[in-house]
């Protein structure tokens, strides 16, 4: 229960019962003052009619037929209404009352007093009265008893304190219902997190489907994990990656070493040697940083250097690096490029996936040609290369984006399998896409990224 | 590689690897320059500001004193002798943080040892030029600035710009070893390995243009470093 208390989700629900109880006690407040104003303007009005009755009865019949009438309006038995009249002196003449109010004002005006009702074994009954003096000093009392009006405006206040109960009884199961409705949801989210924390990182934040803010908590959290997971995975892939693909290179190269020391010493054999180790070193070095630019890109730790770049300046430049390498080996290169291509990117990384394509195209297509194509198609921008190589086979098509990955064709080529795993953590950092398609014949590498002015950029896209 | 007989230059090493700093400092003395070197970053700060040294190199993490902020110390009191930094960071931001903070040239480690000394000399040299040269001369091969031409032995050699820029980049280090990696940066502005070579397609290709057919070939291979443009 103290943790309820300090939820949020219950201050809400208190803050909210505050202001929703003192608006039906406002509400109740003002019906209850207009309704008990309105019975007493009603006496009051019964009264005033009454009184300019008597006075005319007093114009046209004198005091003795004023008195007539009085005393035939009192002998009834006493209903609501009071009267009396007195001489100079105050000393009662006639009327259903047994003097004057003691401490009551004598001059016209309206009083009120309290007095017993004999009807009701003496109960005290409030009086609204009004006074006025006749001529010759009488004075004139004309009143009605409060007993219905008291009456209701008690039924009133009675009725209006239960409703006020009411309202905060209900408000109060309503708003802890509400606490603890969203506190079983966000419990929900601790839950999946503690879990989480445990170490079980498939865990998701279970969705209600209603679409709600929690739900849209919930998702973002689950988007927000499905990132981390693959992260993770990623981590990992490159632990493994760097046991089995490096180990192999830095086993060979310590064979070598050592063989050379068993040989019998020769300055030649082991300048030679030294020369092999160090080019095995810096294709190790290679390897190495190709995979630290993997895992940066994929990392998204870059994004900072994102800006608007003309992606068609950048793959004619690349081009135009390529070009002689395509030359040399008698391939037709062309380049078609729409002017203007602007991309939210990082102008190093995209150089180097574009360049990364090429290279493969340039470095497997042993006759005819490579073509770079970039064009806009609505809010994505499309960057083909197509090569007339062999190809990769339909079920190869995917994994040849895994590290260290090359097919069987391949291995004579140089390379270290990780030209096509950058160029996808490149697309995906850029919130982009990258796949091979069939050329008929050849291959051809698809780069899609967000134009600039696409309105789904902002988010990274989730690819899978 | 170093002019014979002229003073020799003097460098400055601020690495607090010893293992490292000895093998540069051997290196560097082999190819003839006078070596000191420091292990921390206040020793090195302090020993660069006598001014006694035509270029430093200095790591990026030392202790006592960061290696950007030396360079910014050393530059906030006029010294202006070249800096090459060293670093194990090799992202293009980071290159980007030291070249802001005062360096001349960024070297990621590990490196070529070939390289270290190319880029050094690129560095050593750099203040003779001139900045308003208009025509650059190495043997009978002449390049003018101004109406971008190029002519051999006063024949007009017909260059494409990208050619045209790796010629300048060469002759501007007419004399010095140039490493792919060096041309790849200045020429193209990339910093990144492309798995081909293809810098030796294109020096192949300039090759063809400005040597084939004269009996003095002027671009030359130097082996396991890079190329050199050189006259005699």
């Amino acid at each position: 229960m103290t943790r309820l208390l300090r939820t949020n989700a219950f201050r809400m629900a208190a803050l909210y019962l505050a202001l929703f109880a003192a608006s039906v006690l406002a509400l109740l407040a003002f019906i209850y003052f207009s309704m008990a104003g309105f019975i007493e303007q009603q006496a009051e009005a019964t009264i005033r009619a009454e009184m300019r009755g008597l006075r005319e009865q007093y114009d046209q019949r004198g005091l003795t037929g004023l008195v007539e009438v009085v005393q035939a309006r009192s002998a009834a038995p006493r209903g609501n209404s009071l009267y009396l009249i007195t001489d100079p002196a105050l000393a009662p003449v006639v009327g259903n009352l047994d003097g004057w109010p003691p401490n009551r004002d004598v001059r016209p005006s309206w009083i009120t007093f309290a007095v017993e009702s004999p009807a009701h074994n003496g109960e005290i009954d409030n009086v609204v009265a009004s006074v006025s003096v006749l001529p010759g000093g009488f004075h004139l009392l004309v009143g009605r008893d409060l007993r219905d009006a008291d009456a209701f405006r008690r039924r009133i206040t009675t009725t209006l304190g239960w409703a006020a109960l009411l309202t905060l009884a209900l408000g109060v199961a309503g708003g802890l219902f509400m606490t603890r409705n969203m506190l079983a949801r966000v419990e929900a989210v601790n839950r999946t997190s503690a879990r989480i924390i445990r170490g079980d990182l498939s865990q998701r934040v279970p969705l209600t489907g209603s679409g709600d803010e929690f739900d849209q908590l919930a998702d973002n959290l689950n988007a927000m994990l499905d990132q981390i997971e693959r992260l993770m995975l990623g981590m990992r892939q490159v632990t493994d990656n760097i046991a089995h693909d490096l180990r192999t290179p830095l086993a060979r190269l310590r064979a070598r070493l050592e063989v050379t020391l068993l040989e019998r010493p020769d300055v030649n054999r082991y300048g030679e040697a030294l020369r092999e180790t160090i080019a095995e070193a810096d294709r190790l070095l290679g390897t190495f940083n190709a995979l630290l630019s993997i895992a940066e890109a994929e990392a998204g730790a870059r994004r900072e250097n994102m800006a608007v770049v003309d992606l068609a300046a950048i793959a004619r430049s690349v081009a135009e690096l390529y070009e002689p390498v395509a030359d040399e080996k008698g391939l037709a290169f062309t380049v078609e490029a729409e002017p203007g291509i602007a991309v939210q990117g990082d102008r190093h990384l995209l150089s180097q996936a574009v360049a990364n394509l090429l290279d493969n195209a340039l470095k497997y297509t042993p006759e005819g040609g490579v073509n770079l194509t970039l064009r806009r198609a609505g809010n994505l921008i499309r960057l083909e290369v197509a090569d007339t190589g062999p190809g990769v086979p339909a079920d190869r098509r995917e994994s040849v984006f895994d590290r260290f990955v090359r097919l069987e064709g391949s291995r004579s080529t140089p390379g270290n399998g990780l030209g096509l795993s950058l160029v996808r953590a490149v697309a995906k950092l850029h919130g982009g896409e990258v796949w091979l398609e069939d050329n008929t014949p050849g291959l051809k590498a698809i780069l899609t990224l967000p134009a600039a002015d696409s309105p789904a950029l902002p988010r990274t896209r989730a690819a899978a | 590689m170093v002019a014979a007989g002229a003073e020799r230059m003097k460098l400055l090493v601020i690495e607090d690897d010893r293992e490292a700093a000895a093998y540069i400092a051997k290196g560097l003395s082999e190819s003839g320059y006078v070596v000191d070197c420091a292990a921390d970053g206040r020793e090195g700060l302090f020993m660069a500001t006598s001014g006694a040294y035509d270029a430093l190199i200095v790591d990026r993490m030392l202790p006592q004193m960061d290696g950007l902020a030396l360079i910014a110390a050393l530059r906030s009191a006029e010294i202006r002798t070249p800096v090459l930094i060293l670093s194990a960071l090799g992202a293009v931001d980071d290159r980007v943080k030291g070249l802001r903070a005062g360096g001349d040239d960024y070297l990621t480690k590990p490196f070529a040892f070939a390289e270290l000394l190319a880029r050094l000399e690129a560095l050593l040299r750099r203040g003779t030029g001139g900045a308003a040269t208009t025509k650059l001369k190495v043997g009978d091969l002449e390049m003018d600035l101004l109406a971008r031409t190029v002519t051999r032995s006063g024949h007009e050699l017909d260059l494409l710009p990208r050619e045209f820029r790796l010629l300048e980049f060469l002759m501007r280090h007419a004399g010095q070893v140039v490493t792919r990696t060096m041309l790849l940066e200045n020429v193209w502005d990339y910093h990144f390995d492309p798995q081909t070579n293809v810098i030796d397609v294109h020096i192949s290709r300039l090759r063809q243009k400005i040597d084939k057919g004269f009996a003095k070939p002027l671009l030359h291979t130097v082996r396991g470093a890079g190329y050199q443009l050189r006259a005699e």
